[in-house]
């Protein structure tokens, strides 16, 4: 009843304001904080790649469980991906809460920012442009991860990236990411104070400079990431859908690792 | 390189809107004025100049023309500034561009009302000190620490120029949000020992998307109050404070009667 006349009446029953507002930012910073953070660990995580094919290929066991299982169990990393699915729905619904939705808003923005040549309002232009990018690309890539959660690995995933011509999205998508998650991640620091320390001033400074080596570093190793499974994709061409087998299972004829498929 | 009265001044072009809202033949249209750079020329010299010379019915504000009375803010080549203390020598390229603050009421020209908008922002944030001591002018006042006295005081120089709120995005977009001056107001009666009023009473005055959570962090605030004032500290300050504080009810009594 009370949430029926709040609604009806845009008040509580007390005559208080309602903490949802508050509930609701603190929400968009935590999943924002979380995806962020999730995307420079996968970052690493898929980077392995240039390391070796073995490297990876351990990686990927190792989320299907190996450090427990003999057996892969693949469904371990398709709840993986669901919970980070479930955030990242919570956090664009959150967050699109502050798109320019009408075009008198819309227009307002752009004018401003194009006249104001002010960083800050730029990198949010680029933080929401790169957002309504990740609805569509976001989705396409965690979904597929999602339903296709055992054919990960050194040759599964050069075959997607190549062969099932998911390169381009995937370009898309990391520029996107890395663009969007260090430009959020900084502005989660300005927004709710974390690292202003005794000169704000000064440590939005040194912040905004770690934000701009971390966004070049992530991209640049996106992109040598993204070269090397399209390289491999293009050698696997010919092999399309054949699975890899590590060097270290052939040379161990009974380890448990090569009865499984890579 | 100093500017002597013998050089003759470079030439300035100014571009400034002419319209008059309340003139039904008026159309909003850019006016081009090319004028002669003196010593140490400020925008405030300039439009003076420009009146004086070619339009006489030119309306722009100035009162006190060494930025403290915060009545002659504009939109020089989309950055708001204060004209009174914005000098022509710092456009290389002799080429100023002038037009009213948006989100303001216009009056006509570059004239703009920011006191219609400071008055509803100060009635939103109950800019005064609340408090339930009664005032005995017989006694001695309580002390208060000097180091508490200079917080207040900083955060008090503000001059409600309206800068930060034409530097916002979020409250150009939005024209029901607070902006960095209320945001700020608040910060400055939260320290002030004088004010009474409690995290959870600051929650209904600012609580809300129009409120502190409407924030975008665009930061333009912070980066062109001519004060200078420590925006981005004292708003995530109080957005800290705010997103947690105490729920204090919302519950429902039912009477039955009968
Ligand atoms: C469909 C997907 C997404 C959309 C539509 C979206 C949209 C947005 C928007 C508009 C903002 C600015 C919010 C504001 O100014 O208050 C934002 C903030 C943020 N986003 Fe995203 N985003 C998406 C996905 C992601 C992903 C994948 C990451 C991780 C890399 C991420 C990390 C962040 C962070 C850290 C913030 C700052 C949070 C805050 O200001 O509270 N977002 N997002
Ligand atoms: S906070 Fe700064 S920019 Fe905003 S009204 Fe006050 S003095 Fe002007
Ligand atoms: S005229 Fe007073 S601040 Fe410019």
């Amino acid at each position: 009843m009370a949430s029926i006349i709040e609604g009806y009446l845009g008040k509580r029953v007390d005559g208080t304001r309602s903490r949802m507002p508050a509930r609701l930012d603190r929400w968009q910073s935590a999943t924002g904080v979380f995806l962020g953070l999730f995307m420079w660990a996968h970052m690493l995580f898929v980077s392995t790649i240039l390391i070796s094919k073995d490297f990876m290929y351990a990686v990927t066991r190792m989320f299907e469980g190996s450090f427990l299982f003999s057996e892969p169990h693949p469904v371990i990393v398709a709840l993986s991906v669901a919970f980070v699915f479930a955030v990242f729905i919570v956090h664009a619904g959150l967050a699109m809460r502050k798109f320019p939705y009408k075009w008198k808003e819309y227009k307002m923005l752009k004018t401003h920012a194009f006249a104001l040549r002010h960083g800050d309002t730029n990198l949010w232009m680029v933080q929401a442009f790169t957002g309504f990018m990740m609805f569509f690309l976001g989705s396409v890539h965690l979904y597929i991860l999602m339903s296709n959660a055992d054919k990960i690995g050194p040759f599964a995933s050069s075959d997607r990236v190549w062969s099932e011509g998911m390169w381009p999205l995937y370009l898309l998508l990391l520029f996107a990411v890395e663009l969007h998650g260090s430009i959020g991640l900084y502005r989660l620091c300005m927004k709710w104070g974390w690292c202003n320390g005794s000169d704000a001033r000064a440590a939005r400074k040194r912040l905004k400079k770690a934000k701009w080596i971390i966004t070049v570093f992530f991209l640049t190793l996106g992109l040598l990431t993204l070269a090397a499974y399209i390289k491999i994709g293009q050698e696997h061409r010919s092999h399309y859908g054949e699975r890899y087998h590590p060097a270290a299972a052939l040379v161990l004829p009974y380890s448990p690792v090569q009865e499984v498929r890579s | 390189m100093p500017d002597t009265a013998q050089n003759k001044g470079r030439m300035l072009t100014f571009e400034i809107l002419q319209y008059n809202p309340s003139d039904p033949e008026s159309k909003p249209h850019m006016v081009t004025y090319h004028l002669e750079e003196t010593p140490g020329m400020t925008l405030f010299v300039a439009l003076n100049m420009i009146r004086e010379k070619f339009e006489p019915d030119l309306a722009f504000d100035f009162v006190c023309r060494a930025g403290i009375c915060g009545s002659c803010g504009m939109m020089v080549n989309g950055k708001p500034l204060l004209a009174c203390r914005t000098l022509t020598r710092d456009y290389p390229d002799g080429h100023i561009q002038l037009m009213p603050m948006p989100s303001f009421k216009l009056i006509k020209d570059l004239s703009v009302v920011t006191g219609q908008w400071m008055d509803k922002m100060s009635k939103r944030v109950e800019s005064w000190i609340h408090t339930k001591e009664e005032h005995d002018i017989t006694r001695i006042e309580e002390p208060v620490e000097p180091e508490v006295a200079d917080e207040t005081f900083e955060l008090d120089r503000c001059i409600e120029c309206g800068i930060c709120v034409s530097s916002c995005a979020t409250a150009l977009m939005r024209p029901d949000f607070v902006g960095a001056v209320g945001l700020n107001r608040i910060a400055r009666f939260d320290v002030d020992p004088h004010d009474e009023r409690t995290t959870e009473d600051y929650y209904e005055l600012v609580g809300d998307d129009n409120g502190i959570f409407g924030c975008m962090t665009l930061l333009g605030c912070e980066d062109h109050c001519p004060k200078n004032l420590p925006l981005q500290e004292k708003i995530a300050y109080m957005r800290r404070k705010l997103a947690t504080a105490k729920d204090t009810g919302g519950g429902l009594e039912i009477r039955v009667e009968g």
